[in-house]
């Protein structure tokens, strides 16, 4: 078949990119001027070095504070809601009614919005009426996360695996539920420990949707702004401030619109550079799959 | 290695079997003679599969006990009962090597390290992946990961039994010829006691020294090929066994005299009167052509040259009848009778096989 030319065929791509220029590109855009000017009392003034925001922004022990908060607040729940997940997925039923109730039950928190989770938990543990709070200081316990550092990390990363070990837990639900029972029939005959049939038929076959379910979790949890704000207000003094509460305290608080928006980008770089890394890893486990 | 004994076994896969018909393994008393090589032959879903599993544990029967050289071992779980089994589909432990997977029942047994690396050794070679052993078994094909899992279940000596579950369905035919010999020659190496089930009359013949022949949850004959071909025990084996299938024609049997759609032939021996749905059955090969007036009247419909010799269908009222006649014989337009030989012909009561009572 012979192609012919016709460059008018561009024509046909103008929708997408008038879409993606008003979804993407033009507020990306926006924050990137802002970075590298000085905007005041809506004027806008040249920086006599342009990337002074940034520079500020990565001599600032501030923005490094919140980033170690950040990774730490990730890498905790991460690691707990990824082993709770898969503890959950192989103890629950693998047919039937009970099933069906549990991914019912399962995918409830899933269903409410974040700041009704922050609400929830903010009331919860309260100690004046909240269940827990009250419970807890009815036992003696020192619990108030409006005072104390470790309360109020606990009861954030508390939150977060409430809200989100049940996404985990279903993807990893899904990936066993795709392994053929001659798996686990094999395993028997070959005389397999309930250890190896995790680590050699289970785990490699959840392989795939545990990656996905790590990226997501760890994108929306280095992304997470509503329920500890609501939960803490970034407090006790900055000690749940997580990156994206400080940022919100720095553009809309302080009104610092430059280095606000240098942070911006500095933070959407960080998440597309790991997000980049975890593709990569992922398309790699599919490729070796391929051979 | 062991002698397997079925005690009274039965089983139905719904939780209150009431009639007969809700069991898909009907009761059934056998023994299996340690270090024979069985086929167990049947359609899809006649329960062949379910008999395995409960021989290996992964089921556990509604009713009756399994013995392993006469102990019951009928509420061990399958890792207690060393059974060594493989899948119709192939499993393989994807993360681990072909070295690991072929050592791994001998590993998880704590087999000691110089042992397992010889005999993985020999199963490599015998299964021709020696030189793969390093690789991932990830991303083989379906033919070669098919050889791990037999190789997996071939790799300890002291199984109980090998049971085979429509093991070669995914292999290449030469390939399923090749594997098929070294299983043969591995059983005459070890005498395990092996049962290898098919739907697949040309394997299970050509593998087992014993066919079991299934039929709707049922054991309806055990025998040797020979056996099964001249004196099938139940119509079922004579349809499913023979190509083309034993002719089966409705009847009235008295004595050696049959009568067929008012034709009267005669059968060589005695049979009583049977009652029931009485019906004669004679293997096509059993079965000549002739002319004349003796015989039952029909029409040639077709003539298959498949080689070794011709296949005649022909038509009888209604009825398919077919005739193997030799390669060389002449199959002429006149010819509008058939024949059969009194030595090939069985009679069935209810579709089960009336004895000969003599001349």
């Amino acid at each position: 078949m012979n192609k012919t030319v016709n460059q008018k065929a561009w024509f046909l791509v103008l929708p997408v990119l008038l879409l993606v220029a008003f979804s993407a590109v033009i507020p990306l855009m926006t924050v990137v001027n802002y970075s590298v000017q000085d905007a005041f009392a809506g004027d806008f003034y040249p920086l006599d070095d342009k990337l002074e925001w940034f520079k500020q922004m990565l001599e600032s022990e501030r923005m490094w504070d919140a980033l170690g908060r950040q990774v730490a607040f990730s890498a905790i729940i991460l690691a707990i809601e990824i082993p709770l997940g898969i503890f959950v997925a192989l103890n629950m039923p693998k047919k039937g009614f009970w099933a069906s109730l549990c991914l019912v039950l399962m995918s409830l928190p899933l269903l409410i919005p974040w700041n009704v989770v922050g609400t929830i938990w903010q009331i919860f543990g309260r100690v004046d009426i909240g269940l827990l709070g009250y419970t807890l200081a009815a036992l003696g316990i020192d619990y108030n996360y409006t005072q104390d550092f470790y309360a109020a990390w606990v009861t954030v990363i508390i939150m977060d695996v409430w809200h989100w070990t049940s996404l985990v837990a279903l993807l990893a639900y899904a990936g066993l539920q795709s392994i053929p029972d001659a798996y686990y029939q094999a395993a028997k005959i070959d005389q397999a420990s309930r250890w190896k049939v995790f680590r050699y038929i289970e785990l490699p076959k959840m392989m795939g949707v545990l990656m996905i379910a790590i990226l997501l979790r760890f994108m929306d949890s280095f992304m997470i702004y509503t329920e500890p704000f609501v939960v803490t207000g970034g407090g006790p003094g900055n000690s749940t401030t997580f990156l994206s509460i400080d940022l919100v305290k720095m553009a809309l608080g302080q009104f610092d619109l430059g280095p606000a928006a240098a942070f911006s980008i500095m933070y959407y770089l960080v998440i597309l550079l790991i997000s980049y890394v975890f593709y990569t890893v992922m398309t790699n486990l599919d490729k070796r799959d391929g051979h | 290695m062991a002698k397997i004994t079925l005690d009274n076994l039965a089983h139905s896969y719904l939780p209150n079997p009431k009639s007969e018909d809700d069991f898909a393994l009907k009761e059934l008393n056998h023994d299996w003679v340690d270090g024979e090589a069985y086929a167990l032959l049947g359609a899809s879903g006649c329960g062949k599969s379910t008999l395995l599993n409960i021989i290996s544990g992964l089921l556990h029967p509604s009713q009756g006990r399994i013995l392993f050289n006469d102990r019951d071992v009928t509420h061990e779980p399958t890792t207690q009962r060393n059974i060594a089994q493989v899948f119709q589909f192939p499993v393989v432990y994807d993360t681990m090597t072909v070295r690991d997977n072929l050592a791994f029942p001998l590993r998880n047994r704590g087999a000691d390290a110089a042992y397992v690396a010889e005999r993985v050794q020999q199963i490599a070679t015998m299964i021709g992946m020696e030189d793969m052993l390093n690789r991932k078994a990830r991303g083989l094909t379906a033919d070669a990961k098919q050889k791990i899992s037999l190789g997996r279940g071939m790799v300890r000596e002291d199984v109980n039994a090998l049971l085979f579950d429509e093991p070669l369905t995914v292999i290449d035919p030469h390939m399923k010829w090749e594997l098929r010999t070294q299983l043969k020659s591995l059983h005459h190496e070890f005498g395990h006691t092996m049962i290898y089930v098919t739907h697949d009359q040309t394997e299970a013949l050509t593998f087992a020294d014993k066919v079991v022949v299934m039929y709707d949850g049922r054991v309806v004959q055990m025998g040797t090929p020979q056996e099964l071909f001249e004196t099938p025990q139940h119509t079922f084996v004579g349809y499913f066994i023979g190509s083309p299938g034993m002719n089966v024609l409705d009847a009235s049997v008295t004595g050696d005299k049959a009568v067929i759609d008012g034709t009267e032939i005669s059968l060589g021996q005695g049979f009583g009167t049977p009652t029931g749905k009485v019906e004669v059955g004679v293997r096509p090969e059993f079965t000549t052509l002739a002319s004349g007036d003796v015989g039952l009247p029909v029409t040639v419909k077709r003539v298959e040259d498949v080689g070794r010799h011709k296949i005649v269908r022909t038509d009888f009222k209604g009825t398919a009848i077919n005739v193997i006649a030799e390669e060389g014989a002449e199959i002429s337009p006149d010819m509008n009778r058939i024949v059969f030989d009194p030595a090939g012909v069985n009679v069935y009561s209810n579709s089960w096989r009336v004895a000969p009572q003599g001349a």
